[in-house]
């Protein structure tokens, strides 16, 4: 039985080698009509069909199902054993926009200032980022990339992770960010007294007003001059929002300060909005449930956020949201180039709590309505854009292989820096002596 | 009464004299056995007698008095061991020399820590607390087990561990120092010197020492002895094999620079830790018996790190180094099982390979695997039962014993498991990690000499 494994685990790494060598010599997309046979389809919106087939035409799937006819002349992948996810969507990244993290002129997600909601992440998306292949090999195909600091940090972009212009790239949604005013701590090294923590957040709180107050005014005035009311980038680029056009991304933590955001929005009457980041929403799922917004929540694999809370909450929070009502989406990490890990943080969830088919949904169809783009992506459906994935196994499972990753009918080439430098240094040559 | 008596003297007495740590016997019943050395036995029961692995086999009846877990359906594996965190200690960087062998985590050892528990959540029964990464020669490490409830740090010490410290290499130390405060090292060069110096000052000084050691024996010698250094006594242990040293360090260049520093000074002993690019020197290690301890899958977060790869475990193992999966983090070390189970995606090793990395590997790098990591006879019952196998996603660690004393039970334990409440703790207050944290937690306690992002925010 050792032996056996032994065996089936060397045949896995020949077969990785075999398949990653062949593929490095083309590192550019492919671009066809495929036909995907014998797969086992996880549809996520209309259940498993076994031993289907996806037709991929023109960049969408134009047919899935048992018994679909194939085109002469078609490619063929036959995926015997193998399972075909819609691809995962990530919608807290700084995907393109960040390098390396702590050297500052390889980021671009954190502009001066504090109100600069037309700060727009698409712009500084960079399509040749090292992490973007990283990413996509393991069928997280499209991430919302985030600009971040200070209280309206800019407009997020909802990006596929193949092409070469940000255009090429843009999946359909832009979201302006606020960071509400937080009354948490940042970590060890964030040593304010509680009082100095209140006094911060309040002030926090009155110069939102005072914003939303002028953003409020200036969309009447831009309404009465019929858009001749001055060159207020900042303000203008509230209007949508305050017109109910457009999503306002809520980062907020702290279970009171998610109660003062739930407040907020309902008192300035904000039509779209999503919270994110929510790492106490367990403490008040009821209340979120309750106001009908929804939740984008994440990292899963974070501590406990008080010292006297079970040292699971945050494995167990997005199952909790989920049981109390609330609809929701799973991201990652926020901010570390391990996007990659988007099905663990998902897997998480199901190991301390959350039904699995919901974590499914909460990394694909999920995001994709909370973005509004759910007529593309999120599930496997006739009509909707070809970007989606082939595996091995359950995708949540730590060993499952991704053998192939489609976006937008483009097949990507199953590569990225990481395992480059893995076939070139699995049997290095030359070894100690040249 | 008597014992009421032995147990009031001994409370008064054994403070600063040997701990008393507590052991138990227990029996696992029935559960798959993972060993790692001696491969994987299916529904087998586990003895312990006085903290140690009595016996494993089938059908073992609980002696008399004995409490029995049962394991049905359950992977009972060795409890998992971190050869690289920086919790239960109240300090970890003397940021203040490149040079701070003389220092040690054994002082500072804080049981209090809900982390400690956290850990214990997640599996982990044994952990290298180490210094940080600010110093080039940076501060003696300790060796702690996590019997969570003792308030005595003592009594966290793994008694007869040997002794190890850490060294750093690479831009902490250059930025800490040269940077920070613009003395040697500001390059890797620098680094390389200071290190070579220090060796080198530790031989001289503990050649003055035998010589006079051999002169005072010599009838009417009236020689002072040599000027006393614990610095120089450590450096010269370390010389002398008495400390395994545990390097941090990522670049290739670095890692090649220090081997043949321990060449040329006959270090034997040495864990590379982190060690993101061991991949590119993987022969050159095996070949001088270095270890490594790494992430699985961390990377970009410096410069140094840019060119990673999430195939490092796998090539090294591959490449006959002996290889552990560390955490470096409070939250990470809580799925070390999951970090280990990353290899199988990233260069597909075995089961029995993966779990290594986790278990009887880092004991190796702490020079403690002939009492922890791995389940035989005779060993220390440090033990992990996890519902699913411990390298899926599912599995979830519902027991963690320690020398056969169960410290967590996933279902019984209340939700509230500090040792000491804090009255001037706001109840309110919760902590958010650090989104923009951009350091390894090695800098911990460095940050008042750095110019990083962390420092900033805080100064905001």
């Amino acid at each position: 039985m050792k032996g056996l494994q032994t065996i089936m685990g060397l045949l896995t790494a020949i077969v990785c080698i075999v398949v990653l060598r062949v593929e490095a010599q083309s590192p550019k997309g492919k671009y066809g009509n495929v036909a995907l046979t014998n797969a086992t389809i996880e549809t996520v919106t209309k259940g498993t069909i076994q031993n289907g087939i996806v037709l991929i035409v023109d960049g969408k799937i134009a047919a899935v199902g048992a018994n679909v006819s194939i085109p002469s002349g078609t490619e063929t992948i036959d995926c015997k054993g193998q399972f075909i996810y819609p691809g995962m969507i990530d919608a807290g990244t700084n995907l393109g926009l960040s390098e390396i993290s702590s050297v500052a002129r390889t980021t671009d997600f954190n502009e001066i200032g504090e109100v600069i909601p037309q700060m727009k992440a698409l712009t500084a998306v960079n399509p040749n980022a090292s992490a973007i292949p990283v990413t996509r090999v393991s069928g997280v195909t499209t991430a919302l990339s985030i600009p971040t600091g200070g209280m309206l940090s800019g407009t997020a972009a909802l990006i596929n992770l193949h092409g070469y212009t940000p255009d090429q790239m843009f999946a359909g949604f832009e979201g302006i960010v606020l960071n509400f005013p937080n009354t948490g701590r940042r970590g060890f090294f964030d040593r304010r007294t509680d009082e100095e923590i209140k006094k911060a957040s309040d002030k926090a709180l009155a110069s939102l007003n005072d914003v939303w107050e002028k953003a409020t005014q200036y969309q009447k005035l831009d309404s009465a001059t019929k858009g001749k009311a001055g060159y207020y980038p900042e303000l203008q680029a509230l209007i949508p929002v305050l017109r109910g056009e457009q999503t306002l991304l809520v980062e907020v933590n702290a279970s009171k300060d998610i109660q003062a955001a739930l407040k907020w929005l309902k008192e300035k009457k904000v039509k779209k909005s999503i919270l994110t980041g929510v790492a106490e929403g367990w403490r008040v799922a009821d209340e979120i449930a309750k106001s009908g917004i929804p939740v984008i929540t994440g990292g899963v694999l974070e501590l406990p956020t008080r010292d006297y809370d079970r040292y699971d909450k945050a494995y167990a929070n997005p199952g909790l949201l989920k049981k109390a009502g609330v609809k929701v989406a799973i991201k990652s990490e926020s901010n570390n180039n391990n996007y990659r890990n988007l099905p663990y943080h998902a897997g998480f969830a199901v190991a301390y709590g959350m039904n699995k088919e919901d974590a499914l949904k909460a990394v694909t169809i999920i995001p994709a309505e909370l973005f509004g783009v759910a007529s593309k992506l999120g599930s496997i459906e006739v009509g909707k854009s070809a970007t989606l994935f082939i595996c091995n196994g359950d995708p949540f499972e730590t060993k499952t292989q991704v053998s192939h990753v489609f976006i937008e009918g483009w097949s990507m080439p199953m590569v990225s820096r990481q395992t480059e430098l893995y076939n070139e240094f699995l049997k290095r040559e030359p070894g100690v002596k040249k | 009464m008597k014992k009421l008596f032995v147990l009031l003297f001994s409370s008064f007495i054994l403070p600063g004299a040997m701990a008393q740590v507590d052991k138990g016997n227990l029996l696992i019943k029935n559960g798959t056995v993972i060993t790692i050395t001696k491969g994987n036995l299916e529904q087998t029961d586990v003895l312990i007698k006085d903290g140690k692995i009595a016996q494993i086999g089938k059908n073992i009846t609980a002696p008399a008095g004995i409490k029995t877990v049962d394991a049905s359906g359950h992977f009972v594996m060795p409890g998992i061991i971190d050869a690289h965190s920086h919790i239960a200690l109240d300090g970890i960087n003397e940021g203040t020399n490149p040079i701070t062998p003389e220092v040690n985590e054994s002082d500072v050892i804080n049981p209090f820590q809900i982390g400690i528990y956290r850990a214990l959540g997640g599996g982990i029964t044994t952990v290298h607390a180490m210094h940080g990464s600010a110093n080039a020669i940076g501060g003696q490490c300790e060796t702690i087990k996590l019997r969570y409830g003792t308030f005595d740090p003592e009594v966290l010490k793994m008694d007869g561990a040997p002794r190890t410290i850490k060294f750093a290499l690479g831009e902490n130390p250059t930025r800490s120092h040269g940077e920070g405060s613009g003395i040697v090292p500001r390059t890797r060069m620098g680094v390389e010197f200071v290190i070579r110096q220090a060796f080198t000052e530790a031989k001289e000084y503990s050649e003055k020492w035998n010589q006079y050691n051999k002169s005072k024996l010599v009838k009417g010698f009236r020689g002072a002895p040599p000027v006393y250094s614990y610095r120089h006594e450590v450096l010269s242990d370390i010389l002398n094999d008495k400390i395994i040293v545990h390097c941090h360090s990522y670049r290739a260049d670095e890692i090649y620079m220090m081997l043949k520093v321990c060449k040329d000074f006959g270090i034997k002993r040495i864990v590379f830790q982190h060690v993101n690019e061991g991949f590119k020197v993987a022969p050159e290690l095996a070949a001088q018996g270095a270890m490594a301890s790494v992430f699985s899958d961390w990377w970009a977060y410096k410069f140094e790190v840019y060119y990673s790869t999430a195939y490092n475990a796998a090539i090294l193992a591959k490449n006959g180094v002996v290889t552990s999966i560390n955490s470096d983090d409070g939250e990470m070390m809580r799925h070390l099982y999951h970090e280990a189970g990353k290899t199988q995606k990233y260069g597909g090793l075995s089961d029995e390979e993966a779990l290594a990395l986790i278990t009887i590997n880092p004991a190796k790098q702490l020079g403690i695997d002939n009492r922890v990591g791995s389940l035989e006879v005779g060993k220390e019952a440090d033990i992990a039962i996890f519902k699913n196998h411990p390298l899926s996603i599912y599995g979830v660690p519902m027991f963690t014993i320690v020398d056969g004393i169960i410290r967590f039970d996933r279902e019984k334990d209340p939700d509230d498991m500090r040792l000491m409440v804090d009255p001037k703790q706001a109840i309110e207050t919760a902590t958010f990690r650090d989104k923009l944290s951009d350091q390894d937690h090695c800098m911990e306690g460095a940050e008042f000499i750095l110019d990083s992002e962390l420092f900033n925010a805080n100064k905001k």
